[in-house]
């Protein structure tokens, strides 16, 4: 129930107080997890079965994450993106959510330059895997682990 | 969501050849059809699910977005300057809307 | 649970540590004596997130903010901006003010009531619902005019019993668990329960929470932590509730106001 919502209802502030208290105690989502298998598949499917190499490709993110609504992470590919050598696709994969893709980028030599910077949200700590397709044909990834901390009043 | 409002930051003007940052960001609560209201009900999905971005009514980069993007969502890529004109920029929301913004760009 | 508490201690260290390393300007830009805006204590990603406007999610309330002001409503067809010209002259440390004591009311009065007070009598508007998306988009935007400067409530005059009643209200144990807002966010604050807790300071609201993924008033904030304590909610607008509001506003009397904050 977004606040929106309720403020599209004409409840009173008294009334939103009292919702307010709910969504507290119900927002941790009720999410059934994804497993790193699945997620193994998923990529076996982006990379079409061959293993990534490591190595041309950097995930950025932070060790820990205050709130896991909102973790920035920023990929980078080292590549000429030049007609003949670039990258096609950046996939971002967290293991353990509920639905392990995070999102695709597609690029092409217009890019200039293989970055991406985003937000996503992590259900839990968890290892985040970048791979990156280039127009060769081979792939490349790279991990991280992020801790995702919940306070002591949980949110 | 009928008042969706998206920014988008782009250099006004870029050296041809120039590598140029593109930041785009929308209000948006990206519900991941994974939460429950207090009655018990889930919230059905509708999040944004595409993104792109065009010069002059041709694409140059494209992003599908899963539930795992954060809410109001952010996301910044480059460009190579290659013409001057103006850029579209669309998101697909999974009800069927397009949000749209555009930006114009002078390359000398 | 132990997982938990081991990484949320953890955190704390290392946000602690994250904070007690902050580059000094910011720690002289957000205290003002012993006071420490909860901006010191928020993760490096986190500050980041507020800094860049651009990146700052709670921008796209105060752009929204900025289109309700000149934009007409109601029977009088007027906008705020019909009486108030130029937001960013005009309103220009009015919100370091609020709440304030109103000798018309003969009350104290929180910013959104001020709102919803001028679209009824001169635009002869509806209110805005409480904590709807526009009333915190107009409140965002006002508040944010003042971006920087200050924070200055009076709790002297007329409004000093109402900054009384706030601060027993801050300390007073309430709910099943016996704590008062000063439990958590007391001279302890910082480290309190293996978490970062802030001061109790309002100098960012609306602020936008990662927890909530939008933008909350202070209000809203007071729901969650009565929550937390196992205690009855306030009454929306109440006495009791504005009084609160002005004490937590002026605890943070001195630091900057930095509407629209980010914060975990």
């Amino acid at each position: 129930m977004s606040d929106r919502a309720l403020g599209r209802a004409g409840l009173t502030r008294r009334q939103i107080l009292i919702g307010t208290a709910g969504i507290g105690l119900m927002a941790m989502p009720r999410w059934v997890q994804a497993t790193p298998a699945e997620a193994a598949a998923a990529i076996a499917k982006i990379t079409g079965g061959a293993k990534p190499a490591a190595g041309r490709i950097t995930l950025r993110l932070p060790q820990i994450a205050e709130n896991g609504n909102s973790v920035q992470f920023a990929v980078a590919v080292d590549s000429p993106m030049s007609e003949a050598d670039h990258v096609k696709s950046i996939h971002v994969i967290a293991e353990e959510n509920p639905f392990p893709q995070v999102a695709t980028f597609y690029l092409s030599p217009a890019n200039g330059k293989a970055e991406v910077t985003m937000r996503m949200r992590l259900a839990k700590t968890q290892t985040v895997r970048a791979i990156a397709v280039m127009s060769n044909g081979s792939a490349y990834e790279a991990q991280q682990e992020v801790k995702v901390t919940i306070g002591g009043c949980g949110g | 969501m009928a008042d969706i409002k998206a920014r988008v930051k782009v250099p006004s003007t870029a050296a041809k050849g120039e590598i140029i940052e593109i930041k785009t960001m929308i209000a948006h609560d990206m519900e991941s059809g994974q939460r429950k209201d207090k009655s018990g009900k889930v919230i059905p999905r509708q999040i944004i699910n595409k993104f792109t971005c065009s010069l002059n009514g041709k694409e140059v980069f494209r992003s599908d977005w899963y539930t795992a993007v954060s809410a109001n969502p952010y996301l910044s890529f480059f460009l190579r300057a290659s013409e001057s004109g103006t850029f579209d920029f669309a998101w697909h929301d999974d009800n069927g809307s397009i949000y749209k913004a555009s930006a114009p760009i002078t390359v000398s | 649970m132990r997982p938990l508490i081991a990484g949320a201690a953890m955190t704390a260290a290392l946000l602690a540590h994250a904070a007690a390393h902050a580059a000094g300007a910011d720690s002289a830009k957000y205290s003002a004596g012993d006071k420490r805006s909860g901006y010191l204590f928020s993760s490096p990603d986190t500050r980041a997130m507020q800094d860049d406007d651009f990146q700052n999610p709670g921008m796209a309330w105060v752009d929204e903010g900025a289109r309700l002001w000149s934009k007409a409503d109601g029977a009088a067809g007027k906008s705020c901006g019909s009486c108030h010209g130029d937001a960013a002259s005009t309103m220009k440390g009015v919100a370091a003010a609020y709440p304030k004591f109103n000798n018309h009311l003969g009350k104290a009065i929180d910013l959104e009531q001020r709102i919803n007070i001028c679209r009824q009598r001169a635009l002869q508007a509806k209110p805005f619902p409480a904590e709807s998306r526009e009333l915190l988009a107009l409140t965002a935007y006002i508040k944010s005019q003042s971006r920087g400067l200050p924070m200055h409530v009076a709790v002297d005059g007329p409004a000093a019993p109402l900054f009384a009643e706030g601060r027993k209200a801050y300390e007073e144990p309430r709910g099943q668990n016996g704590m008062s807002c000063a439990s958590c966010h007391g001279d302890e604050a910082g480290n309190r329960r293996l978490d970062t807790v802030s001061q109790g300071q309002s100098n960012g609201f609306p602020t936008y929470r990662l927890s909530w993924q939008t933008l909350g008033s202070v209000q809203r904030q007071f729901g969650n932590c009565l929550a937390s304590m196992k205690a009855k909610p306030l009454a929306a607008d109440s006495q009791e509730a504005i009084a609160l509001e002005l004490y937590v506003a002026a605890r943070g009397n001195g630091l900057p106001v930095e509407t629209p904050a980010v914060r975990k």
